[in-house]
């Protein structure tokens, strides 16, 4: 085999430019500039942390499918962990949010990591709202029939139909979650490349890097 | 290269000072055991809402008259659903705005034909009695003008309607075989076998409830359950929760619109909301964009508290 | 008013909510209280001391 050969391959280009966006101790860096040094830094990873936790209670509750947690009372804990988990990720995630808004995180070649993280924030709007309304109980009844005169007035209610419980369902365990974790690696992987955001310079004679 | 001007909101200075040792591992797995004892926490010592759906039965049971009526409006076609049009009919006006009218354009794909789909066929699925065989032919039969003449007649009186003995009682003798259809649909409620029938509909298994949801929803008694619970649109209802526990409250802005006009007030308020949001959306995920909001930050200054050590360090 | 058995928590909120209301404004005291605690969190988080900060060598 030929070097050349090697060279042209796909997998061994697509190894190289990752490598070379992404080298190793980028990923997974053993330091951070100095000026990484607040609190307000560790609500990124809070809000990673806490959609790990629901995605592995909505693991739990999906075992025994979808009335489980209404008749059991571990099922009834269970769901108790999975919507706390979402508070703390709503948490998270919207002081994670003021704090890069405060920063103006998207400076430097940073705009789309903003704007996958926005995206993310939406899509975990919806994977929420599909949650309740896949609760199977009063709750759901009442938020499915209000929810439907929204989303049917922009149409999308020809398609995405809220009233549908199996629809909801899938949307709520398969789509969105898949939506919510793509974009959160997405948006991961876009913060090592570029680094973190640095200070805003004060006296305004830097030149762009 | 070529020198373009500095602008701060968009351009990062390169940074040329120090590092320090951080572990982003040893910080993401105490923030996983944080979260996960924090969750625990929360729900042993909180727990989680889960009130009973109501179905039909309880419906019809607790409000035989607020279901009867609701039925009567379902085979006159005078209920919300039967007037909503798209997705779900032609029976009534689209919500949009000026030539923006996407219910209209996508039409009807969940159709719903309430005096059918809501009435006739569960009754028709019903074993037969003499009585209600005999109402169902000769509504059948009827011309629309007929039909209506009755559904009127037993509108007119349904004021008065009772319920006792088990029985729809409403005082007319002009409303043909709508007595018969009315009560024995109220019976078949209380029976739990609408529930089954509005579902069952499409075959032996299903998972979709857009039929029972969508009866339920043209009652008083879903509404005025809601309601209690601070529930409705008008109560700020999508933030909230049943009982005491918190909401949706990242829905605040979206339920914001439906308290004040003219989103609360127009007739395709839903629409004014959507596209309201979906505006300040954009706005939000295009930021980094737009001169003047991208700006916002830098004069907040909140920055400064966060780098008060790096701006420290460099005086 | 919630199905049956299993709700064991300690503190119960399965009661009707409390609502604050100021002209059109309602919101129940639960969602207040997690509004304000989100407040709360970003200004300490601004503002309390992080660790390690003396340490700091230049590297790299």
């Amino acid at each position: 085999m030929s070097t050349t050969e090697i060279e042209r391959q796909w997998t061994s280009r697509l190894r190289k430019s990752v490598v070379a966006k992404l080298p190793p101790d980028k990923m997974l860096p053993d330091t951070q500039p100095a000026y990484v040094a607040s609190w307000i830094y560790v609500f990124g990873v809070t809000t990673m942390a806490a959609l790990f936790v629901v995605i592995v209670t909505g693991c739990i509750l999906a075992i025994d499918g979808p009335v489980w947690w209404h008749s059991s009372s571990l099922g009834h804990f269970v769901n108790s962990m999975h919507l706390w988990a979402v508070e703390i990720f709503f948490f998270a995630m919207v002081v994670h949010l003021w704090g890069k808004f405060s920063m103006a995180a998207w400076r430097g070649g940073r705009s789309l990591t903003w704007v996958t993280g926005a995206v993310t924030f939406l899509a975990s709007i919806l994977a929420g709202f599909t949650g309740y309304v896949s609760q199977t109980n009063f709750d759901s009844q009442w938020i499915a029939t209000q929810a439907k005169d929204g989303i049917n007035s922009t149409g999308g209610g020809a398609f995405f139909n809220v009233l549908n419980l199996g629809q909801m369902l899938m949307w709520h365990i398969v789509l969105l979650p898949i939506a919510a974790v793509v974009l959160t690696g997405l948006h991961v992987v876009m913060v090592r490349i570029k680094g973190v955001v640095p200070p805003f310079e004060e006296k305004s004679s830097e030149v762009s890097a | 290269m070529s020198k373009k001007p500095f602008r701060p909101d968009v351009d990062a200075p390169e940074y040329k000072g120090p590092y320090a040792p951080y572990d982003i591992i040893k910080e993401g797995t105490i923030a996983v055991v944080v979260v996960a004892l924090l969750t625990v926490a929360l729900a042993i010592v909180f727990s989680s809402p889960d009130e009973k759906a109501i179905t039909i039965k309880t419906w019809s049971t607790a409000a035989p008259v607020d279901f009867a009526q609701t039925a009567l409006s379902e085979l006159n076609g005078s209920s919300g659903v039967a007037g909503y049009g798209a997705p779900y009919n032609n029976g009534g006006p689209s919500q949009g705005w000026g030539f923006l009218q996407p219910e209209h354009w996508l039409g009807v794909h969940i159709p719903i034909n309430t005096a059918t789909d809501f009435v006739l066929n569960p009754l028709e699925s019903q074993p037969a009695t003499p009585s209600l065989s005999a109402a169902l032919s000769q509504w059948n039969s009827a011309s629309s003008s007929a039909q209506t003449a009755w559904t009127t007649a037993y509108s007119n009186a349904s004021a008065k309607m009772t319920f006792s003995g088990g029985e729809v009682k409403v005082p007319t003798t002009k409303a043909g075989p709508v007595p018969v259809l009315i009560n024995a649909l109220t019976q078949m409620a209380r029976s739990g076998a609408l529930d089954q029938a509005l579902v069952t509909q499409k075959g032996f298994y299903t998972t979709n409830y857009t039929k029972p949801l969508l009866f339920l929803s043209d009652g008083a008694y879903l509404g005025n359950l809601a309601d209690a619970q601070h529930l409705g649109g008008d109560q700020w209802g999508m933030m909230n929760e049943t009982g005491q526990w918190p909401g949706q409250a990242w829905l605040w802005l979206y339920t914001f619109w439906y308290q004040i006009p003219p989103w609360s007030t127009s007739a395709s308020g839903d629409f004014l909301v959507w596209g309201t949001m979906m505006i300040l959306t954009a706005l939000f995920i295009l930021v980094p964009f737009i001169p003047g909001l991208r700006s916002i930050p830098r004069r907040l200054k909140i920055y400064r508290i966060i780098w008060r050590e790096h701006y420290a360090a460099q005086e | 008013m919630s199905q049956g058995w299993g709700l064991g928590a300690l503190v119960n909120l399965d009661h009707y909510g409390h609502y604050l209301n100021w002209h059109f404004i309602s919101i129940s005291v639960s969602n207040l209280t997690v509004m304000v605690l989100m407040v709360v969190t970003f200004v300490v988080a601004l503002f309390a001391p992080f660790p390690g900060r003396r340490n700091r060598r230049g590297s790299k």
